[in-house]
């Protein structure tokens, strides 16, 4: 019962949110309600024993890149409403429609096959549920099968950070004329 | 009534339609990379799910992989957004048409 009420409070906080990201005329108003989402997710994290997860959740979307994109928004000063009636290309329109009927008629299906649709292999090893806590099976599990693909995330970090900084760096001065003059004087 | 693994599936699809969906419709860049953002946490929850049914923990590896790709994207593609906007204020996506040629 619980665990109902819990569900259906996070799904309809997750749903909210996830429209007013959308429909809001202001950026603002789409990143905090952003915010709003992600939380819901990261309850329904918890209400999955992903307990790691959930924290991470808060901390590095919520924390991390929320901030990131209000950073931006002030930065850039873009925080003036969107008129959503004149921004569409004719295409735009029909191509949305047809994404959203058409998503939204599997996710039906889905719901009317809703008894057990995951159709997996049990794992063997590594379970969930045992005795051991779960930031523990997935320390073991990012460090040995997959620690790879852990090496290469440092990569791709290094690779975002040096390409961010590139790309917003000023450019250089090219009138050699007025760079001597600053430097001269 | 019993909430099984089909609701949380059904919620992470409903999510990623509403992402999809804005960034289909949205023409401001950065609400755009926010209903990416909507998309991914969709597919989040359902990593999550699947990985609590059968009892893997595979399932939240790869959510935390995401979640290190995420963060790369906004990184990159907030540094774009900025690099574009400061050149052109008030650009839109349909203004970098006019990269070609």
């Amino acid at each position: 019962m619980v665990d109902t009420l819990v569900f259906v409070v996070a799904a309809v906080i997750c749903l909210v949110g996830a429209l007013g990201v959308v429909l809001a005329r202001n950026p603002v108003h789409s990143a905090l309600m952003l915010v709003m989402t992600l939380f819901g997710i990261a309850v329904q994290f918890v209400a999955q024993e992903a307990h790691f997860l959930a924290a991470v959740q808060v901390i590095v979307y919520a924390g991390a890149i929320v901030v990131l994109f209000l950073f931006v928004i002030m930065l850039l000063g873009v925080d003036r409403a969107q008129n959503l009636e004149m921004s569409f290309l004719p295409v735009q329109k029909w191509a949305a429609l047809l994404f959203a009927s058409g998503s939204l008629a599997v996710v039906v299906a889905l719901i009317v096959v809703v008894g057990e649709p995951v159709t997996g292999v049990h794992a063997m090893g590594g379970t969930l549920g045992g005795s051991t806590d779960d930031v523990r099976l997935l320390a073991r599990s990012l460090f040995s099968d997959y620690v790879y693909a852990f090496e290469l995330t440092s990569l791709l970090l290094v690779i975002a950070v040096i390409g961010a900084v590139v790309l917003v760096r000023k450019p250089k001065q090219t009138n050699p004329i007025a760079a001597e003059d600053g430097g001269g004087t | 009534m019993e909430i099984t693994t089909g609701w949380y599936l059904v919620l992470g699809a409903l999510l990623f339609v509403i992402g999809g969906t804005g960034l289909l419709i949205r023409r401001n860049p950065l609400v755009m990379l926010m209903c990416v953002e909507l998309m991914l946490n969709g597919v989040n929850l359902s990593f999550v799910a699947f990985s609590r049914t059968l009892g893997d923990i595979g399932g939240q590896t790869v959510v935390f992989f995401v979640l290190v790709v995420a963060a790369a994207e906004v990184v990159v593609g907030l540094g774009l957004v900025v690099a574009i906007l400061r050149r052109q204020p008030g650009s839109t996506a349909d203004d970098l048409s006019e990269l070609k040629g």
